[in-house]
């Protein structure tokens, strides 16, 4: 009933929302941003999170510091608030909560199976892998050939099973076939996700579809600049595009016939919202592309907090942490590397 | 006027006088001078540098060394309990060791430890994997041993570390369902090994899919636990083996295995070959055995005598570490040699603080001492009351609302007295009261064995425990009251009439039951509650115009603390009065038709509501004051405005003279204070009719709060009469004991939850609120904030 959440929704979900927007006005300031970026070392950057949210979990390591230790920990403390609402949370949000991880489980398993194709030791592999992704038998995606027996060995007791269901095939796998399951299983994902919202309802789906909307425009732009001058065809590429979207159905017609950047560019000026990402960055120039969308992406999930009473804030939680967690990555990369000046060209700051 | 000037001084009436100081320190004396600081505990840094971010400081490399050893003292205190030795203290081996040595020796000790560590782990693994080994002959070693006796022809075949095996009955049925020709040449070989309870059942399924059912799986638990060479953690585990065939089968089985963390193991499949493989190997283990033992020995003796001195080291450690930050807030001059710092001290300490200064000079060998000099403060000084573990409780109370400004009546002082007293009313049982005098007697005896809880008992078990002596007291005023009343008192309606000496102690039980004891418990403690209330009001208006005083403002006084006191006596002082002439005099007047009527008709008639004479000139006296304050208190807003603009406007002619005395004393009124800022007059006029309006609201709202003394005292007594006669009479009525054993556990439930507890909670919550908002609202600002002195004492209580 659409207008009338306020009435029951503190009953089961009124904790766990003000447990998430607790956690978001834990997450690191301008102010904090600035001092990071003055740092000299990795220690600076440990001494100044210290004093931060992720204190606790940086406080035992030991002096000599990696970006990976940093990463890995902060990672941790995302994981542990993630099962602690988990653990709190009752029908339809833990379901809804469970949908956020399955992105995560595709690129590990996209992860996984490229690692072995490699012939890398898998459990390096896993190590890399991304914890919210993890699900029991995960290691054995190392023993399938090909899609077939992915599916039918381990996927099937995974809830990405269901998602499969466009991909079994008999060939065997390689590069071009592993990313083509993983827009497609991306594909099959978002849909799912935006069906269940949809039946969630009230501002859930409202704010929800607008979000999932951008993430499928967004995918949609990523597929089509990344297969220019690939052998996949129009119709495949048209394929990997999910069903709903602003750009669908008419964008994608367009999307699927480009040939390079710049006519992806007018076909995207048409749309209104998409303007002003396009307007940032010149002609002919892609690089930039990712750090625009990331920048309005984090504006539009900052956006979700402003309503109350919904479940997007548990998405918009999760999303802006790992922005987060990818930004302290950057900066501590260009500190380890004495790349101070380049910080900002990644950082996308969160406010 | 003068008497009053000649009170005794009141320590904890006005906050400690403070001072502003400042401290150059020379640089190497500096730390030193900061750790006496530190241990006496009685200046306030301020923060030179709040616009540097802590990485910009001065020592930031001393601090991050600090949390480097704090760091490793964690990764002690976290390796000794998991070891699980028990460290004593040792406080007689106090070496004193200096930053340098502390750090040497942390990293020696921790490198040992890094070392054993890693050696004890390389040696688990094998003993483990040795362990595992073992599991599996034992528990495969079976299976294969049952498969043998149905074993038809020896038709081994031996790959690698596999081997196989052929069994008449099972490879017919797998045959039949693989191929249509049953091969009996065809092999089957098995693969065993160990794996993980939790596991077990995804593993088989995995199997099972990977060869589409063409393998038999057998297991069986293991029987004892294994450590789990990641966490470290024992496990159940389970061994198992599985028969296959065919060479793809085997490599995608190895491989699951290995993705499943599961560990595999030869066995071999001849009796007597398992028999001597199982002996080699108990072998071996029991040798690892005692090498781990004696590992574990070693490193257990290393970390006691870590442990030993661990408390003292992680004192040191944070102790440095604040010496550290505090010298961070302090600024460089501009020779680089010298730190200076400012902060706020209590007047009284300057002494004690130039002696540690002195000590800490002579103890750098520095040639140039610490100078420490006041200075010249615009802000207001922080608020410092010294309180004992008694008043500290009342101050906590007081602190919750909001911290004194610095200087301002402090009341704490009554709560102390004010606040078990009206718990005590509102608690109103001395029955109970004992009860809770003993519960506080033992919380108090117990103290010191309940460590940590310490702190929130300190602060219940303070009101407690003059609480219940307080209670009697208070119950003595019920009695000398209710000796009136009785003097006055029959049961019989009509009126009350002494026929008999006034009970001695409480209440007389002869009103129990009878048909008037509610109007009559009722009459007298509301009375009794605005009593009380209209003393406290008073006292704390009176507190105001010390205050006012203390402050050198007459403006106060003249115009809000005069029509005050005048608009709450005429009204409720007048029926407080009026109650107490009625319980002497034994008079049958009706207190209502008087206070109605004073306003209706000042000049009628009293009739039998006389009460003494002259009554109704002073009424009419009363009723002018009445009126002439309330008006007047409203209208005192307009002569004080402007009075204020008057003194404002000559104080910024004034201004480049003498600002620097108007800074020293501080004012109340904010609209003096700020005398720099231009002065807006509808703000001020505004604000002191809001006041005054609210003043006149208040003082009939917060009496008629104060009813909230007779609602408890009346919801308690009750309660307990209901649980006394429905309950336990009731259960005494019957002849079974066990019944009454029943109704006895219950009404002891009843008594102690919810009369003692909640009943205690509730209480504390009014008189709580009779403090904060009734009492505390006619005087008290509480705008100021906490002294927060620099001391070592603060850092040791945090860490318990």
């Amino acid at each position: 009933m659409y207008g009338f959440e306020a009435l029951t929704f503190n009953v089961h979900g009124g904790y766990l929302e003000a447990i998430v927007r607790g956690y978001r006005s834990g997450l690191l300031t301008a102010a904090d941003y600035n001092n990071l970026c003055q740092c000299e070392t990795l220690d600076d950057v440990k001494m100044h999170l210290s004093a931060t949210e992720y204190g606790p979990y940086l406080q035992n390591e030991p002096s000599p510091l990696h970006t990976t230790t940093i990463v890995e920990k902060c990672t941790l403390k995302l994981v542990d608030e993630y099962k602690h609402m988990l653990c709190q949370a009752t029908e339809p949000l833990s379901t809804f909560l469970e949908y956020i991880t399955y992105g995560y489980m595709i690129d590990n398993v996209v992860l996984i199976v490229t690692g072995t194709l490699h012939e890398r030791d898998v459990q390096e592999l896993l190590e890399k892998c991304h914890p919210l992704g993890m699900f029991d038998s995960i290691a054995t995606l190392a023993v399938a050939q090909n899609m077939r027996e992915l599916y039918r060995l381990v996927l099937v007791d995974t809830p990405l099973a269901p998602y499969f269901s466009e991909c079994i095939t008999s060939e065997d796998l390689d590069d071009m076939n592993i990313e083509i399951m993983r827009n497609t299983l991306y594909k099959a994902y978002l849909e799912d996700f935006y069906n269940f919202c949809q039946k969630l309802g009230g501002a859930t789906a409202e704010i929800m579809s607008d979000l999932l909307a951008f993430e499928a425009d967004r995918r949609a732009v990523n597929i089509t600049i990344n297969s220019i001058g690939t052998e996949l065809t129009r119709d495949d590429r048209r394929k990997l595009y999910s069903n709903f979207g602003l750009l669908y159905p008419y964008g994608h017609e367009e999307l699927a016939i480009c040939e390079d950047i710049d006519q992806v560019r007018g076909v995207m000026e048409k749309y209104p919202p998409y303007q002003s990402i396009f307007a940032k960055i010149s002609y002919g120039e892609s690089q930039m592309l990712d750090k625009a969308f990331y920048e309005e992406e984090v504006k539009r999930l900052c956006l979700a907090f402003e309503q109350q009473f919904h479940y997007a804030v548990f998405f918009a939680y999760m999303r802006l942490s790992e922005q987060e967690i990818r930004n302290l990555m950057w900066i501590s990369e260009c500190v380890a590397q004495n790349q101070k000046s380049r910080i900002h060209d990644s950082v996308v700051f969160i406010f | 006027m003068k008497f009053f000037n000649d009170l005794p001084p009141m320590d904890h009436f006005r906050s400690e006088n403070m001072s502003l100081v400042q401290l150059i320190m020379p640089v190497e004396s500096a730390q030193h001078a900061v750790s006496y600081l530190g241990e006496l505990g009685l200046l306030q840094f301020k923060d030179l540098n709040g616009d540097k971010s802590p990485f910009q400081r001065t020592f930031v490399n001393q601090v991050k060394r600090c949390s480097e050893m704090s760091r490793k003292l964690r990764f002690f205190a976290d390796q000794i309990s998991k070891a699980g030795v028990t460290t004593y203290p040792n406080p007689d081996s106090e070496e004193v060791i200096d930053l340098e040595q502390l750090e040497i020796r942390l990293s020696e000790h921790e490198g040992e430890l890094l070392e054993m560590n890693r050696n004890s782990e390389k040696l688990q693994q094998t003993y483990n994997e040795l362990l595992e080994f073992k599991l599996v002959l034992l528990k495969a070693g079976r299976f294969l041993g049952s498969a043998q006796n149905h074993l038809v022809m020896a038709e081994t075949e031996l790959v690698e570390n596999t081997y196989s095996i052929k069994n008449e009955d099972r490879l017919s049925l797998l045959e039949q369902s693989m191929q249509p020709e049953p091969s009996k040449k065809a092999g089957l070989r098995f693969i065993s090994g160990i794996i993980c309870k939790s596991k077990e059942l995804i593993f088989e399924r995995m199997l099972f899919r990977a060869t589409r059912g063409n393998m038999f799986f057998n297991q069986a638990p293991a029987g004892e636990q294994v450590m789990d060479p990641v966490s470290g953690e024992m496990v159940h585990k389970t061994v198992f083996v599985v028969f296959f065939s065919g060479d793809q089968a085997r490599s995608k089985i190895l491989k699951i295995c290995q993705a499943f963390g599961a560990n595999c193991y030869p066995v071999p499949e001849e009796n007597n070959k398992q028999k001597q493989l199982t002996h080699e190997v108990s072998l071996r283990l029991s040798e690892l055995e005692a090498t781990l033992d004696a590992g574990t020995c070693h490193r257990n003796k290393a970390l006691a005598s870590i442990g030993s001195q661990l408390w003292n080291w992680t004192i040191m450690v944070k102790k440095e570490k604040s010496v550290y930050d505090t010298l961070n807030m302090l600024n460089f001059d501009v020779t680089k040699k010298c730190l200076v710092g400012e902060g706020w001290c209590p007047t009284f300490a300057k002494p004690q603080i130039k002696e540690a200064l002195h000590q800490a000079t002579i103890h750098s060998n520095s040639q140039v001492g610490i100078i420490f000099h006041d200075m010249d403060s615009s802000e207001s000084p922080p608020t410092y009351f010294r309180t004992n573990r008694f008043t500290n409780a009342f101050q906590e109370i007081v602190d919750a609302y909001g911290v004194a400004r610095f200087q301002e009546a402090n009341p704490a002082v009554y709560s102390v007295i004010t606040f078990p007293f009206l718990f005590a009313v509102m608690f109103g049982d001395w029955g109970h009261g004992l009860c809770l005098l003993f519960g506080s007697l033992v919380l108090i005896l117990r103290e010191k064995k309940l460590g940590s809880q310490v702190l929130l008992f300190n602060f219940l078990r303070m009101p407690l425990e003059i609480i219940d002596y307080r209670f009697v007291k208070s119950f003595r005023v019920k009695c000398h009251l209710s000796q009136h009343d009785a003097q006055l008192s029959d049961a019989q309606t009509a009126g009350l009439i002494k026929f008999r000496d006034p009970y001695p102690f409480g209440v007389d039980p002869k009103w129990r039951g009878s048909r008037s004891e509610l109007p009559f418990l009722n009459s007298l403690k509301m009375k009794m509650s605005i009593l009380l209330g209209v003393c406290q009001m008073n006292l704390g208006i009176i507190l105001s115009y010390f205050d006012a005083k203390f402050h050198g403002n007459p403006l106060d006084i003249q115009y809000q603390f005069i029509p005050q006191i005048i608009f709450l006596n005429s009204l409720f002082g007048y029926l407080a009065l009026l109650i107490v002439i009625k319980w002497c005099t034994g008079s049958q007047a009706d207190l209502y038709h008087v206070m109605i009527y004073m306003f209706l008709d000042p000049f009628g008639n009293l009739g039998e509501n006389q009460l003494f004479w002259g009554q109704k000139e002073l009424q009419v006296t009363h009723y002018v004051a009445i009126d002439s304050s309330c008006c007047g208190s409203s209208l005192d807003a307009l002569p004080k405005t402007i009075y204020i603009e008057e003194t404002t406007h000559r104080g910024r002619t004034y201004g480049f003279l003498g600002t620097s005395e108007m800074d020293l004393d501080h004012e109340p009124d904010s609209a003096r204070h700020q005398h720099q800022e231009d002065f807006n007059f509808s703000e001020v006029f505004v604000h002191q009719m809001i006041h005054s309006i609210e003043f006149v609201l208040g003082a009939v709202s917060n009496t008629a709060s104060y009813l909230r003394l007779w609602a408890l005292s009346l919801a308690h007594s009750e309660l307990s009469t209901v649980f006394y006669e429905k309950l336990l009479l009731l259960a005494w009525g019957y002849d079974s004991i066990i019944i009454r054993i029943a109704g006895l556990a219950v009404f002891a439930f009843a008594t102690a939850f919810i009369l003692l507890m909640m009943e205690t909670l509730s209480a504390f919550l009014h008189a709580l609120r009779l403090h904060w908002v009734e009492f505390m609202n006619k005087f008290y600002h509480g705008d100021g904030y906490k002294f927060k002195p620099f001391s070592f004492k603060a850092l040791a209580d945090e860490e318990d």
